[in-house]
């Protein structure tokens, strides 16, 4: 197993009356892909704001490769912010040569516009872009100095379905080439397509963490069952099945799909609109919080 | 650190560059000055001679010559103030009444010469006192003043609305994620504002010496090291207000409570010499008060760099204060 490459001890970030972080630990191997998950406000941001050492802990510290966050981090860390504005009237590529002059060592110009397939836009002014293509630009601006530990803070949020995809290639052509990834998001999609292990954070505080499957498998042997909410009825909130309500929907869990519709019919439930999936992180996170990911 | 900076420097000059509408208003606003300052003192002088008078009050019955026509006589109370005036040809002529008459005349004045002609002949007996100096117009006396005004709103709001809008847009807070530390950040912004400004500034001086005929009595190489502190010190002074605010309403405030105290106390438009004390000590705290002072020190006395060093020294140490109170007082991001 590889060694951590950054450890969170005790995080605690305090916005008096609010806690943002309430004494948060995890470790993060080199060369994994590492996934804060959790809804707006549940403090991954600040976690991860803290991680990048762009605001200080209240409490609590964060090591990267056994020691404080120094200079050598700063020189190391690529980063990709939820929100970041440009500097003005700058072209794509002199965007990216504004950064890569700040860094004493990373990758040519030339040879991040290529890995992020900007080619095409390297001329164009930064304000000019589209929400995909200002992301790539992002990305490369994060990739200069050829980072050990890349982080990016919600990087899909907004983007039209194929920006997205587009967006999920890059990252996985980056992971290929074992770079440690941090990623926050509230895409369960994105999390298990890309992530090897994560942490669900809620109100400040971690409630799982560890590998996507094992995390479903430990909390979800079974398949789980959808029904409109319009389409159970009260009394059948009493039967014996493991039932959780979500806005719109009903679900409910069980390791014997047969019984489970006999339960349902003898009940008069409709089986019209019923959807039977397996598992996935948005059912863990309601499994474990009773709360949606996306509010 | 060099790299560092020089990076954040070159991104900064290609933004300003390309800012067409700041750029023009940055060169079209000093040339307008030139222009409208050719315009309103380039045309001909009145035709009328200006003598001084040394005495408590003018008696036209003690001498004929006060007699003269389209000669305007001035009571002048003090005699090293009136020859300070005669030098720059600010009179023709000072007479003094006081005993046999005796005159002083500027070897150096056209007029000087014709109105010494007019007393000699109504008083021949008078004796004559030579000084020199070239004429002094009040363009003369306002033109540092200019520009030193253009260079103060240069410094401060060039320097100050940068700052904010990239706190507010969230580029501040990218770079923080970088390497680069606060002062290579204030550095590059500083380097890149001091080089307009003194673009800026030595377009003016020529512009406004080929319109109007001005020419400084002393060195133009000390006026560009008074220029480089003096904008230096206005700039970091314009860092310190940026340093740590997010609110563009607060920073124009204390911008604007800046200026125009600077704009009205610092003798741009007039000096401030018998002005109660109170209001010259707070002109003294000012940048632009030793900048325009040391200026026209400079370029109307011929003064040397011994002679302005107390100005040099204040604006060096302000702006070695203001810039490292904006490097420790910065924030990256809004809190």
């Amino acid at each position: 197993m590889n060694a951590p490459i950054i450890e969170v001890r005790d995080l605690v970030k305090e916005y008096p009356p609010t806690t943002a972080v309430a004494g948060v630990s995890f470790a993060v191997r080199e060369g994994v892909c590492f996934g804060l998950l959790g809804p707006n406000g549940a403090g991954k941001t600040t976690t991860v704001e803290i991680m990048e050492g762009i605001q200080p802990p209240t409490s609590g510290e964060v090591r990267y490769r056994g020691g404080a966050l120094d200079t050598r981090f700063r020189e190391e860390a690529g980063i990709l912010f939820q929100k970041t504005a440009l500097q003005d009237f700058l072209t794509v590529r002199q965007s990216i040569a504004l950064f890569r002059g700040l860094y004493s060592h990373g990758l040519t110009v030339e040879e991040v516009i290529r890995l992020c397939a900007l080619e095409a836009l390297a001329e164009r002014d930064n304000r000019k872009l589209s929400g995909g293509q200002q992301q790539r630009l992002l990305l490369a601006i994060a990739l200069v100095n050829d980072p050990s530990v890349l982080f990016l803070d919600e990087p899909t949020t907004g983007l039209d379905p194929q920006a997205r995809r587009n967006f999920w290639e890059l990252v996985q052509s980056i992971k290929a080439q074992r770079k440690t990834i941090i990623l926050t998001t509230h895409y369960m999609e994105e999390a298990e397509l890309l992530c090897d292990e994560i942490v669900i954070m809620d109100r400040g505080r971690i409630v799982a963490q560890g590998p996507p499957r094992r995390l479903l498998h430990e909390h979800f042997a079974d398949v789980l069952l959808e029904l409109p909410r319009q389409d159970f009825p009260a009394a059948a909130r009493a039967l014996p099945l493991e039932i959780l309500e979500a806005s719109d929907r009903i679900e409910i869990t069980t390791h014997d799909l047969e019984g489970t519709l006999r339960t349902l019919l003898a009940a008069q439930v409709p089986l019209n609109n019923l959807r039977i999936r397996p598992a996935n992180l948005e059912d863990l996170f309601l499994e474990l919080t009773g709360r949606e990911l996306r509010p | 650190m060099i790299r560092r900076l020089l990076a954040v420097l070159h991104a900064r000059n290609l933004e300003f560059v390309r800012d067409r509408g700041t750029l023009a208003f940055t060169l079209v606003l000093p040339l307008a000055l030139v222009v409208g300052m050719g315009f309103v003192f380039g045309g001909p002088e009145r035709p009328l001679f200006k003598v001084g008078v040394l005495g408590p009050h003018l008696d036209p019955a003690a001498q004929p010559f006060l007699h003269e026509r389209y000669v305007d006589f001035v009571d002048q109370p003090d005699q090293s103030a009136a020859l300070h005036k005669l030098t720059h040809q600010q009179i023709d002529l000072l007479l003094d009444l006081h005993g046999a008459p005796r005159y002083w005349v500027n070897t150096e004045s056209p007029k000087g010469y014709i109105v010494e002609k007019l007393l000699l002949a109504a008083a021949p007996g008078a004796s004559r006192q030579p000084v020199s100096g070239a004429a002094l117009r009040y363009v003369d006396w306002l033109f540092p003043g200019i520009l030193g005004m253009n260079m103060m709103f240069s410094c401060l709001f060039g320097v100050g609305y940068v700052v904010l809008r990239y706190r507010k847009s969230g580029f501040l807070k990218r770079l923080h994620a970088t390497p680069l530390t606060a002062f290579e950040f204030l550095g590059a912004q500083v380097l890149s504002r001091l080089a307009l400004i003194l673009f800026v500034t030595v377009v003016l001086y020529g512009g406004v010496g080929a319109l109007i005929g001005f020419h400084s009595a002393g060195s133009s190489l000390l006026l560009l090291l008074l220029a480089v502190l003096g904008a230096l010190s206005m700039i970091a002074l314009g860092l310190t207000i940026a340093a740590r605010f997010s609110s563009e309403e607060l920073v124009g405030g204390l911008l604007n409570l800046l200026t125009w105290p600077m704009m009205l106390l610092s003798g741009v438009w007039f000096s401030l010499e018998g002005s109660p004390r109170w209001i010259q000590w707070v002109a003294h705290a000012f940048p632009l008060t030793h900048v325009l002072d040391a200026a026209r020190a400079v370029m109307l006395d011929g003064a040397g760099i011994v002679q302005i060093a107390p100005n040099l020294v204040f604006l060096a140490l302000t702006a070695l204060v203001f810039l490292g109170f904006g490097a420790w007082s910065f924030r990256w991001r809004i809190e």
